[in-house]
């Protein structure tokens, strides 16, 4: 790995070091093997289990589900940095203390909790059942937990850029005359939206790929809430090996395109906070 | 205020790092205690959900019994899970010196690992099946739909709970189950069987990934109105709940043949194959035959499966030879593109 | 500016109502669930699933990955983001993403991958074997599972702070001749001191509670390499319903703590920034 320019901070060596040693211990390695156990199938074999109707199916419930939830954190996660970096208000530290709790809280505990609030049984499920909506067992449960596995993301990831957020710059546009929602849109949008759209990536490629909550929530009916990993554990129970890591690489693929866009789009932001180059 | 940050840091990684190697070493010294007495053997059984009771009651049992017998300790290291799961770790890597699995086709994929030698079949009595169970209904109190027997369930209308016999072993039992009574019924004309099972998967719910998840989607969630389940976890979740269920045996069912064998690799690399024999062996004896009863599997002791009344002897069991063993029935119906796929697949 | 005028303080309360809203529904409903099923039958039943023996030992292990994990994170965190933010060389968008992806892997697939490197079909099995190293099936499996889920959380909290404040600051301080660990604690660390907390505590709140990886690799051995999410799944499917909501408050517990010593050290370490 070379530098393409000098820069006077040193460490260069040292650290890109550690990390590409730990980088391809815990993650390259682990993940050639997966690809190494794929190569050996043919192009056709790897077309045909993707294309297969219920494969594709579960591509469509997985991708949509997992882009609404990261949607909705994307708003919410907005919206509760905002609010916990610009207001105060009583139960402030509680709130902000509670934010990485979905993340400790074992997925399956997660949605065992979540089905027994919203079937038509639960305390949620039961109000939205009077208007005939059912939210577990459909996709719209599938999303619900979603938005719980979710929450962390762009909240921590917009939280701290809003607080080394330079309050001189909404100060002197303020004096200015520029209006809130003009000084929202203007100045503290455009600083924010990389790390909230990191945060959004990351939610989304957790909800693409995650298991253990939704298999509870949802029904796991073939075309209509059967997602992706529940595919690939299948296959794993049948010793069809070859199926599940060929549909393992696709999500892998996926996931891989979904952060690399997201990443183009906060270095391109960068520059232009930067002033170009 | 930054110098504190680091002096934070430093004392906090110096308090981690002794908790590691004290943690180690506790690992270490524990391993030196096993190793100082001899006389005590460890053995791993590898077994599948609802076998927790069962095996935790006999483990004791057995201790004692192997302690009379050879003099010597030991202690016995249970895992449960997903019987495919399970079999798949065995296969991988899993060092276990039983599996007490659901299915034949399960031990089987252990076999075809190379970790068990053909013909572990036979090398228990009774087809390395010491208790067997079968497949019920769990319908709420009163059996207020009425739900008598299989072609109750595939009316219209009805809601239907059991597990996706894709990702888990009992629900294979429940569709072949379900699969015996229309052959019967339609004299084994395929198109109408297939056609009867379709109506049964229209009626599903909620297909759950395993069986507890569909335990819970009924009971717990109050989902559909007939849960399609092993018979000893109906009678666990009557047990829990006495007022609220009532199990309806078929007429038609199947039996399911839990199956038992020594994973020979691994006991010949541990030097266990002695204890791990006598420990499957064991399993056929009286003793162990009443606490398989007690935990609601039928003994396969037929003098002690009569002193249990709650075992319903009446209904016409089928066995998966009937579907021409497990490898065809798997290849059948359960591979990818099989019976079950077409079922979904045509919409 | 300190003046706020009628429709800002409206703005401001709505969105703080939003914001509660969303998370007594989202957040706080989903734990008073597992509280109330914790308690369903009394003290008594709590505690027993509680000091079981199994929980004690299903602790311990969680504890342990949890520290593995963030020693690891924490070592790769500041080295990553050092080496992305100060430096342009070739690749870094791969390298970012690369780092990023752990996340997004389905644990499924993640346990999965680390099975096909160690496991028995890997060409390494039998090169471990010889050595007598057991990863998976294994406390060692437990801990890679747990470090390769919770990889990025550090470094991804730190590398967006670091590139909106650009390198001017170490730039000087280095042509002033001071050497790379002194700017990075003098000048760097300070500026993302909070960002390496939040960090830090994403990674120890996930790695508590990380399932599905950790599950396809632990192989289930009661009192062995159960950590505290597989002792309450196993818990639950062994009808244990009560029981398996106890020990999943513990974990509840365990994030609080964490959280609360969190707010501690915030707190205090931003009064005294504010009397300097």
């Amino acid at each position: 790995m070379k530098r393409t320019n000098r820069s006077v901070i040193p460490g260069f060596g040292l650290t890109t070091g550690i990390t590409l040693a730990i980088l391809s211990v815990v993650v390259l390695i682990p993940l050639a093997s997966l690809v190494v156990f794929t190569s050996h199938l043919s192009w056709d074999e790897i077309v045909a289990t993707i294309t297969r109707d219920r494969v594709l199916a579960s591509f469509r419930v997985s991708f949509l589900t997992a882009f609404v939830a990261s949607s909705v954190n994307l708003v919410m996660g907005i919206i509760l940095a905002w609010v916990l970096v610009k207001y105060t208000f009583p139960l402030k530290r509680l709130v902000d203390g509670m934010i990485e709790l979905p993340f400790a809280l074992p997925t399956a505990v997660a949605g065992i909790a979540l089905t027994a609030l919203t079937a038509d049984t639960g305390l949620i499920g039961g109000f939205f059942a009077k208007f005939g909506i059912k939210i577990a067992f459909t996709q719209l449960g599938i999303i619900v937990a979603l938005i719980f596995i979710g929450i962390p993301f762009v909240v921590r990831a917009v939280q701290p850029v809003l607080e080394k957020l330079d309050p001189s710059y909404e100060e002197a546009a303020s004096v200015l005359g520029a209006s809130r929602t003009r000084i929202f849109w203007k100045i503290i949008f455009p600083e924010i939206i990389p790390a909230a759209l990191t945060g959004f990536g990351l939610a989304f490629g957790r909800c693409l790929g995650e298991y253990g909550s939704v298999v509870f929530i949802a029904g796991n009916k073939p075309f209509e809430t059967e997602i992706t990993p529940l595919i690939i554990m299948s296959e794993l129970q049948e010793y069809d090996y070859a199926s599940a890591t060929t549909i393992a690489l696709v999500m892998l693929i996926a996931s891989f395109v979904t952060l690399f866009l997201v990443n183009l789009v906060q270095s391109r932001n960068t520059k232009i906070l930067k002033g170009g180059v | 205020m930054n110098q504190n940050i680091f002096k934070f840091a430093a004392v906090a990684s110096i308090a981690l790092s002794s908790v590691l190697f004290t943690a180690c070493d506790e690992n270490k010294s524990e391993n030196k205690a096993g190793e100082a007495k001899v006389e005590k053997q460890t053995i791993v059984n590898v077994s599948y959900d609802p076998t927790r009771e069962l095996y935790a009651n006999y483990n004791k049992v057995f201790a004692k019994h192997w302690k009379e017998k050879s003099g010597k300790d030991v202690e016995i290291t249970q895992s449960h899970g997903g019987s495919g799961k399970q079999a798949l770790e065995v296969a991988n890597g899993l060092e276990a010196d039983v599996v007490t699995l659901a299915l034949e086709f399960d031990v089987d994929a252990v076999r075809a690992a190379g970790l068990i030698e053909d013909g572990w079949v036979n090398e228990f009595p009774l087809s390395s099946a010491p208790y067997t169970s079968t497949i019920v209904f769990l319908v709420r109190k009163g059996n207020p739909k009425n739900l008598k027997d299989w072609g109750d369930i595939v009316k219209p209308g009805i809601g239907v709970i059991t597990p996706n016999p894709k990702t888990s072993g009992g629900a294979r039992w429940n569709y072949l189950a379900a699969w015996a009574y229309a052959k019967k019924l339609y004299n084994g004309d395929e198109a109408k069987i297939k056609d009867f099972i379709k109506k049964l998967f229209q009626n599903v719910l909620v297909l759950s990934s395993g069986a507890r998840g569909a335990t819970t989607a009924f009971v717990e969630n109050g989902q559909g109105d007939v849960l399609l389940a092993w018979e000893n976890e109906a009678f666990l979740s009557k047990k829990d709940h006495p007022d609220d269920y009532e199990i309806v045996v078929p007429s038609v069912s199947i039996l399911a043949q839990p199956s038992v064998a020594i994973v020979d690799k691994i006991v010949d690399k541990r030097g266990t194959r002695d204890v791990a024999t006598e420990y499957l062996n064991f399993l056929y004896s009286d003793e162990a035959q009443h606490l398989a009863a007690q935990n609601h599997y039928r003994p396969s002791n037929k003098a002690i499966l009569d002193q249990y009344k709650e075992f319903d002897q009446n209904v016409n069991l089928v066995t998966v030879e009937d579907f021409g063993g497990w490898a065809k029935a798997q290849g059948t119906h359960f591979s990818n593109g099989g019976v079950f796929d077409q079922i979904y697949e045509k919409k | 500016m300190n003046k706020e005028t009628t429709s800002s303080k409206v703005t401001k309360w709505v969105l703080i109502s939003i914001s509660f809203i969303f998370i007594a529904l989202m957040l706080l409903l989903p734990l008073i669930t597992v509280i109330i099923e914790a308690f369903k039958q009394g003290w008594d039943v709590y505690k027993q699933a509680v000091v079981d023996d199994y929980t004690v030992h299903a602790v311990l292990l969680t504890v342990e990955a949890t520290v593995f994990a963030v020693i690891i994170n924490t070592v790769f965190g500041l080295s990553a983001a050092w080496s992305l933010t100060k430096f342009n060389f070739k690749g870094k968008k791969i390298l970012t993403t690369l780092i990023d992806l752990p996340v997004t892997v389905s644990p499924i697939i993640a346990g999965l991958i680390f099975l096909l490197t160690f496991g028995r079909q890997s060409p390494l099995f039998p090169i471990l074997q010889d050595l007598d190293i057991k990863i998976v099936f294994a406390v060692p499996g437990i801990v890679l599972a747990t470090i390769f889920v919770t990889f990025p959380f550090i470094s991804r909290e730190l590398i967006p702070v670091l590139e909106s404040r650009g390198n001017d600051e170490e730039e000087a301080a280095a042509l002033m001749g001071a050497g790379g660990f002194t700017i990075f604690r003098k000048v760097t660390f300070p500026h993302i001191k909070w960002a390496f907390l939040y960090g830090v505590v994403l990674c120890t709140a996930r790695a508590m509670g990380e399932f599905g990886a950790v599950s396809v690799l632990s192989g289930h051995l009661r009192g062995k390499t159960n950590t505290l999410p597989l002792h309450v799944e196993i818990l639950f499917n062994e009808f244990q319903y009560v029981p398996a909501f106890a020990v999943a408050s513990i974990l509840v517990v365990m994030a609080i703590i964490i959280l609360i010593l969190r707010s501690v050290i915030e707190y205090t370490g931003m009064r005294k920034s504010n009397v300097r």
